[in-house]
């Protein structure tokens, strides 16, 4: 006698156990701490925070051990989490002018104001496993410099502003900015949006359509103008006291890419502008999106705009991995009453396709 | 057991307040879509989040809630909603279609007729039916408000020249009070007529498209047809192997390797009422 499937309650409570129990792995193997996943495995803890859109160092780090080091599933926890938080007003905008620079480079000039700052880089290591890591625990230090770098450091793309040759970057103050995580998108974009959907969309997602610019699909002529790391100040200003307070630092990298030039009749030929941000050390991340930011402002400096990283609303609907993730796992739900329908007008035209066959070979 | 450190229904009064509004203009204009800011939640995007907002901004201390999943009570996903609401709500559940007074479904209407004391709550993947014909959603915004319906007859009447019949199975497009087009969600075609004049209010939420929209009480849904190729539902030409039903919406079960199959409603809930009704028919005799 068949009984219909129960999918029941106890059947997804153990499977949820069974997942617990793999996730400690090997009980003789010592448990991972909090403070080692957010000491040693940074790389993972700032893109979390980043697609989060949280800055929380050991709250990523937990989203990390929870999710058994699958980053979207820790971004996932971290957003569900963020939206619980209540919102109490907006900071002040930072000035990445005056960030305590732990890097910062050029690849437009050989040399500026306050020099080419390497800083910690994978860039010119040579990628080749290094065996001694896997056995010893010893703690690397690295030379300090002899005196500390310059406390302001220009900003290339205001260097070249000075001169005119640079679009200028003015805030519109008499519009409220946009909130994607408050308002439905609504198109054509606005700016304000773009860059926060591309703030924290799905890094693969954004490196992919940033190298699809740079092989034709939308070329704009990117130069790195400055990548610059350090920790920066949030400043907030509270209604009750009318001047901004400083409620703590948090790091960033921040990419602002130089691009090829337009003119108009009314405007002499400048370079445009693409620009990317995102929380702690994340310069593939914050290259893609300032390539992907000028990729989009295609439409708006009169460009041709017919590949997708140039599309906003390709672009905006698709890059974000939690919402991707959600529809696409979701073919793992049951879908039996629609395929049931399939199955029944399949049979349908199957039937009909074959009466119609045997009427043609009758003579 | 109710979950601590959340607001009943987990969602914050403001949201609630937020999708309330939403609600009344979807209710206004019924079948348009309201564009409305869906909350992340801790459920993932396109399983069930649009009508799991839905169902925690209208949800009272007092109401029944149901939580079915393609027919079923007992799906994995249908238990996990039901489970989320009965965590941070705290609020009865049921599996029977009567004595909910909020049904959240997927993929199904109950074939139990509904009541003006009930709301039905659908999960959309897919909000926008003319999606398939225009991907760009600032071009099928201008389409219905220009009430521009044209490709979607030509993509039915495209059916009808390559297969001879209209060849949508589910998600079936409806038009609503004689206005906008509407996507059923991939309910199959079977229950569109149930979607017609039905005295509950209709409520759809899509999550990840951040789109709401409602069918008031009463209100004329019909399937796009043509004429000479009327709107017709599926049918079997056997009754429900358990509950012997032939007005019910029949799923495929493969009962053996060599493929035999019986056929069983999808409703469990209807099913097993009907099974147990006949067996006290019996027991009386």
């Amino acid at each position: 006698m068949y009984v219909s499937v129960k999918g029941g309650e106890q059947a997804i409570d153990n499977a949820h156990q069974w997942l617990a129990e793999s996730r400690r792995g090997d009980t003789s193997v010592p448990e991972l701490s909090l403070a080692q996943i957010r000491e040693q495995l940074a790389g993972s803890v700032d893109r979390v925070m980043t697609e989060a859109s949280l800055y929380d160092v050991d709250l990523a780090a937990l989203a990390i051990k929870q999710a058994r080091g699958d980053l979207i599933e820790a971004i996932f926890l971290l957003r569900a989490y963020r939206t619980t938080l209540p919102r109490f007003g907006y900071s002040e905008p930072l000035d990445t002018a005056s960030m305590r620079i732990r890097r910062r480079i050029s690849a437009t000039f050989k040399d500026l104001p306050g020099g080419q700052v390497l800083g910690p880089t994978f860039d010119y290591t040579h990628r080749l496993l290094d065996f001694q890591l896997a056995v010893d625990g010893k703690a690397p230090t690295a030379p300090s410099a002899r005196e500390p770098l310059p406390t302001s450091m220009p900003r290339v793309t205001d260097m070249l502003g000075q001169q005119g040759l640079i679009e200028e970057e003015l805030a519109d103050d008499s519009q409220p900015v946009g909130d994607i995580t408050r308002e439905p998108l609504d198109f054509p974009s606005k700016r304000d949006v773009r860059l926060q959907a591309l703030a924290r969309a799905d890094e693969g997602f954004l490196l992919g359509m940033a190298y699809s610019s740079q092989r034709g699909y939308g070329r704009n002529h990117p130069f790195a103008g400055e990548i610059r790391l350090g920790e920066i100040a949030i400043e907030f200003t509270p209604e009750e006291l009318g001047f901004p307070v400083e409620l703590g630092e948090i790091t960033v990298t921040e990419c602002q890419m130089v691009n090829q030039f337009t003119g108009s009749d009314a405007a002499p030929p400048q370079f445009t502008r693409g620009y990317g941000l995102g929380f702690g050390h994340c310069e593939r991340k914050a290259i893609s999106m300032a390539l992907t930011d000028r990729a989009l402002r295609s439409r708006d400096l009169g460009e041709p705009a017919s590949a997708p990283a140039q599309d906003d609303e390709f672009m905006l609907y698709h890059c974000d991995n939690i919402q991707a993730t959600g529809f696409v796992e979701h073919l793992k739900l049951p879908h039996y009453v629609d395929f049931q329908s399939e199955l029944a007008m399949l049979r349908a035209l199957r039937q009909r396709h074959g009466q119609e066959t045997d009427k043609e070979q009758q003579p | 057991m109710t979950e601590t450190g959340y607001n009943f229904a987990y969602l914050d009064e403001q949201t609630k307040r937020m999708i309330r509004r939403s609600l009344l203009k979807a209710v206004a204009i019924p079948g348009h879509q309201v564009p409305f800011g869906s909350r992340e939640m801790p459920l993932p995007y396109g399983w069930g989040t649009g009508g799991i907002q839905v169902t925690a901004a209208i949800l009272g201390a007092d109401d029944t809630l149901k939580v079915i999943d393609q027919g079923a009570d007992d799906t994995t996903n249908a238990v996990s909603i039901r489970k989320f609401f009965a965590r941070t709500a705290g609020v009865a559940t049921t599996g029977a279609t009567d004595e909910a007074t909020i049904i959240q479904t997927r993929h199904r209407i109950p074939e139990t007729p509904l009541s003006e004391s009930q709301t039905l709550v659908y999960q959309v993947p897919i909000p926008e039916p003319l999606r398939w014909m225009e991907p760009r959603e600032s071009e099928t915004r201008t389409m219905h408000a220009l009430e521009e319906y044209g490709v979607m007859h030509v993509s039915l009447y495209e059916d009808v020249a390559r297969h001879g019949q209209i060849a949508k199975t589910y998600d079936y497009p409806v038009q609503v009070a004689d206005r906008y087009i509407m996507s059923p969600s991939p309910i199959p075609k079977f229950d569109n007529p149930k979607m017609d004049r039905c005295p509950a209010l209709q409520l759809f939420g899509a999550g990840r498209e951040r789109r709401l929209y409602a069918v008031p009480p009463y209100t004329t849904v019909r399937s796009l047809d043509f004429e000479d190729h009327p709107f017709h539902v599926e049918s079997w030409d056997a009754p429900c192997a358990l509950c012997g039903a032939t007005d019910s919406y029949l799923d495929e079960i493969i009962t053996d390797d060599a493929g035999s199959r019986m056929l069983v409603c999808s409703d469990t809930d209807y099913c097993s009422r009907r099974q147990t009704s006949t067996t006290r028919r019996r027991a009386a005799s």
